[in-house]
């Protein structure tokens, strides 16, 4: 029965968004305003729909049942609780699901929190997003539906995947969603606009703190699913340039684009159709994604279950949807560009670098991740692309672009001059290049150029940070600083954190397979290692063996690891890492196999210093987006605008 | 409906191949340098998307312990690469080879930031030369009434 | 409308030309350089006969398959009714490549399902195949009269590739010298 009411919400849903999608659109056209308004309660019910599927689907995972095709194939009645709720975006119907959802979601807040725009202005927004919502919808419903029946009904469900029964990967995909999902609401404005065929440095400001917010999500969801690789797949790696995990970063760095776009459009109303051209690029990237993960064209240990046919369904809506953009695109932009005028000197030259480096990077990634599927389809071969590729291409790009950060953040707007920025930079510069050669030598097991070339831009990134700040609180003090400026520092600043924990760990990082038997001890990075046999060991649904192993330094007890090599019921087996977390090094112990009946097993040991300074560098960063989004200009002028609408200008 | 089964199944197996630990001797800390490099670069044929060193599968297995006899016995890294490219082709390198079908792959960024920098360049050149935007009226009237009463915006 | 805000979208239509055909395509799919190739030197005992060694040196002016099996294959119980049809044609020599299998599973397997093989040469640690760039199993070779790989079958033969593939190659090749 529930589920019966699951799908019929989610037909509804369908309905619902072909409505909220056509009518405010026309009616925005045509001037109809009682069409105009069937936007506002159409998204929000819309949303309404979508949580009753979803809860409805959820109903079905809580209670086991395994009527529902997809519960049976995801599911299983020793899953733990909090498992049996997360497998229901565990695979390719259910994170569709979740997908509208959260695109719903979106949509209903758009028309809580933008009661500042235009009634025409916000027709038009929903009604783009409508659209997209009924695609979404009807590819779920006609070829991926989460409601489908298995009749005769089966006693017990396949398992969930191991590997995801974890709350790292409970959490990745929600935030990966919210992000991905996100980026389709500066589309939605992009698009309003050009619709309504006037851009202005208001419809910058309504969009960045929604750009900020989809960003922030991305960023974390990014950094959780690098942070879970690490520590659940047992060899030490956080990225692997692995073509979904490209799929993420793509609309991450056109959403840092986008982000840094929108500013200079909302400052100085420059790059007014550039910024709309990197909207609707981060969304396909988005929507391009989505493809890749689904369709099958790329390999991917991430993907879900390939079937070309879906993928085709995928490939017409990105084609339609990002086709018919790019077509308006062309029609309207140049009656939306900006004839706003700056120095080759300035800070908009340097955003507008900063920008160029980053959409660069954009494409080169591309390159690299469609790479074989082109050179296939023309039949001149088949070859891979990996790991050596994209850090030989991304790396060097990362250098302009950190310079940039302190170039451009203390540059003037409109007209500067090098020695006035020279001026100001000169100190953090010189300490950069102090403090960046010195750290590897005095710190590190050893000097590398490489690593100082890492610290150099991480200081430079940091104290020209520190700089900005001193300038913005000049005559106002520390507590002078609005929220927008606090968000750009601490984002900056995660950056910094960001490269030093990049550079530390890709260059520091030491690791050894060793053969052990109880009582053997072995040396890395200045510690001790000292292996004390195995155990057996019985859980709820696998059994295996527990190893002990005791980590020393300079004779003083660090602490102890239990490594655990386990054999799940299901026949897979699986390495449960120690790990000594810190926030300088990481220690990291794995046990590979017994290698004869004495005790004796193969052991992986790591040590890799300031690898968490990544993932922290991240959180960081993430703060520092939520700080912006949450400056108070945007509430201060929306209330304006709100008044003047409620005043009866249009 | 079986497919439905079938294929969710298939591609759960390699999700579960983690890294794979083995302990290999070596005589010389530079071949293990090499052999580690190796593994790296080699792609595993029947993984999804997986170098030779972190996959389970028993061809990885096999051939990791082909390129460590290789190491061993002295072969230089290029040597050991051409070994595998001749049985299985380009497809097992992660490192795309620089030849004739690759060139766009390895040139293409270079040239892309190129087209970037000239188009910045251009873009900026094309400034309108003299004066600043004129304002329309209603412009200038609210521009006033802001710098008047309301100035509190931030960065 | 200026034809530079058109390049967008032109870019954006041959991304998706490519994306449409490489649905067609299998990533997966790992064709074999050795094709046009000298087949790889081995010399391998049979599975019935240990001290009888064959080596692609002695098949020399025939055309022969190698089929690559093994008994813990499942794939290779629906070919191997195919490869049963293939000998019985009496067109080519099939022989088989049994990989890193164990004697008696083999045996017992060849034993169920029937034998099509003039011989089948015992790949015990599965040197052999990687030297034949073997990754997955069934696979199957067409070997010309000179020594020379003209072709890889890349998993089971069905009967649409019997007959529209390996039946007429192999007859083209029979025609030609040795």
């Amino acid at each position: 029965m529930i589920p019966e009411i699951g799908h019929f919400a989610l037909i509804l849903a369908l309905v619902i968004a072909l409505v909220q999608g056509v009518f405010p659109l026309l009616g925005a056209h045509r001037g109809y305003a009682s069409w105009v308004a069937v936007a506002k309660p159409a998204a929000r019910l819309q949303f309404l729909m979508l949580l009753a599927s979803f809860a409805c689907l959820t109903w079905a995972f809580l209670q086991s049942d395994f009527s529902v095709l997809y519960v049976a194939e995801n599911s299983n009645t020793r899953l733990p609780q909090i498992f049996k709720f997360s497998a229901v975006w565990g695979a390719h119907e259910g994170s569709l699901l979740l997908w509208a959802l959260i695109l719903s979601a979106w949509t209903a807040a758009v028309t809580v929190f933008g009661r500042s725009l235009s009634p025409l202005m916000m027709a038009r927004v929903i009604g783009v997003l409508g659209l997209v919502a009924t695609g979404f919808l009807a590819f779920l419903i006609f070829t991926s539906n989460p409601f489908e029946r298995l009749l005769p009904a089966v006693a017990e469900g396949r398992d969930l995947n191991p590997l995801l029964q974890d709350i790292g990967l409970v959490m990745h995909p929600p935030m990966l969603y919210m992000g991905y999902v996100g980026f389709a609401i500066p589309f939605a404005f992009a698009i309003a606009a050009m619709l309504g065929g006037r851009l202005d440095a208001a419809w910058a400001r309504w969009s960045r703190p929604w750009t900020q917010i989809a960003w922030v999500f991305l960023t974390l969801g990014i950094a959780l699913g690098s942070w879970w690789a690490y520590y659940e797949l047992g060899w030490g790696g956080w990225w692997f340039w692995d073509p979904v995990e490209n799929a993420s970063f793509m609309p991450w760095l056109a959403g840092t684009a986008l982000m840094h776009s929108l500013a200079v459009t909302e400052k100085r109303g420059a790059f007014k159709a550039w910024t709309v051209l990197l909207a609707i690029f981060t969304f396909s990237l988005s929507l391009l994604g989505t493809f890749l993960v689904r369709s099958g064209v790329l390999t991917s240990v991430h993907a879900f279950a390939a079937d070309p046919s879906r993928g085709l369904f995928i490939l017409l809506f990105l084609a339609v949807v990002v086709g018919s953009s790019l077509m308006l695109y062309a029609a309207r932009a140049s009656k939306v560009r900006s004839h706003v005028r700056f120095e080759l000197v300035s800070r908009e030259t340097a955003l507008l670098f900063n920008n160029v480096i980053l959409v660069v990077t954009t494409v080169s990634i591309l390159l690299g991740t469609l790479y074989p599927l082109i050179i296939d389809a023309l039949g001149a071969g088949k070859i891979s692309v990996g790991p050596p590729y994209f850090n030989a291409v991304f790396i060097p790009l990362t250098v302009p672009l950190a310079i940039l950060i302190g170039v451009g953040s203390l540059a003037r707007w409109k007209r500067d001059s090098f020695a006035n920025i020279w001026v100001k930079v000169r100190l953090a510069f010189v300490a950069s290049l102090v403090f960046g050669i010195l750290f590897p030598l005095v710190a590190m097991q050893h000097f590398s150029w490489q690593a100082a070339l890492g610290m150099v831009l991480a200081f430079w990134v940091f104290f020209s940070s520190l700089k900005v700040m001193k300038e913005y609180a000049r005559g106002r003090g520390i507590g002078g600083l609005s929220l927008s400026q606090w968000g750009m520092t601490f984002g900056h600043v995660g950056v910094a954190v960001f490269i030093t924990g990049i550079t530390l760990t890709s260059i520091y990082s030491s690791e050894k397979d060793v053969r052990l038997v109880p009582g053997d001890s072995f040396s890395l990075g200045g510690y001790e290692f000292l292996f004390k046999g195995t155990t057996h060991l019985q859980g709820p649904n696998y059994q295996g063996d527990r190893g002990e192993i005791v980590i020393t330094r300079g004779g003083e007890p660090v602490t102890v690891l239990y490594p655990e090599k386990r054999n799940y019921l299901s026949g897979m087996p699986m390495t449960e890492a120690g790990i000594d977390a810190g926030l300088t090094r990481d220690l990291f112990v794995a046990l590979g196999e017994p290698l004869d009946n004495q005790g004796a097993w193969a052991v992986r040991i790591y040590h890799k210093p300031f690898v968490r300074w990544i993932w922290l560098g991240a959180l960081i960063m993430s703060f520092g987006g939520v700080l912006s989004a949450l400056d108070k200009r945007y509430r201060v002028l929306a209330r304006r605008e709100r008044a003047a609408l409620a005043g009866g200008v249009a | 409906m079986m497919r439905h089964l079938f294929l969710p199944l298939l591609l759960l197996v390699p999700l579960l191949a983690q890294g794979a630990i083995e302990v290999h001797q070596f005589d010389d800390p530079q071949k293990e340098k090499i052999y580690k490099e190796l593994i790296d670069e080699l792609r595993c044929l029947v993984c999804q998307n997986q170098n030779l060193a972190d996959s389970n599968a028993e061809l990885a297995q096999d051939l990791r312990q082909k390129t460590y006899e290789m190491v061993e016995a002295g072969k230089s890294k290029d040597e050991i690469v051409d070994w595998m490219v001749a049985r299985y082709g380009d497809f097992v390198l992660y490192r795309p080879p620089l030849q004739r079908n690759t060139l766009l792959l390895w040139v293409g960024p270079f040239l892309i930031f190129l087209v970037g920098v000239v188009v910045l360049v251009r873009f900026i050149r094309r400034r309108p030369a003299g004066g600043e935007e004129v304002l329309s009226e209603e412009e200038r009237r609210k521009a006033e009434a802001l710098l008047r009463g309301h100035g509190e915006d931030g960065a | 409308m200026k034809s530079r805000y058109l390049i967008p979208l032109a870019v954006f239509i041959v991304i998706v030309g490519f994306l449409a055909v490489g649905l067609k395509n299998d990533p997966k799919r790992v064709p074999s350089p050795l094709v046009g190739k000298p087949a790889p030197h081995f010399e391998l005992p049979t599975l019935y006969d240990p001290e009888e060694k064959i080596s692609p040196e002695k098949l020399r002016g025939k055309v022969w398959l190698l089929n690559v099996w093994a008994s813990w294959c499942v794939s290779c119980r629906a070919e191997h009714e195919v490869i049963k049809r293939l000998a019985r044609m009496n067109l080519v020599p099939v022989y088989g490549l049994n990989y890193k299998d164990e004697e008696a599973d083999a045996k017992a397997w060849l034993g169920q399902l029937g034998n099509p093989y003039e011989a089948s040469l015992v790949d015990r640690a599965g040197n052999v195949g990687i030297d034949w760039g073997v990754y997955g199993v069934p696979e199957t070779f067409v070997i010309d009269k000179k020594g020379i790989i003209r072709h890889k079958v890349i998993g089971p033969v069905n009967d649409e590739i019997l007959r529209e593939t390996l039946v007429p190659l192999i007859r083209k090749l029979n025609e030609e010298e040795g």
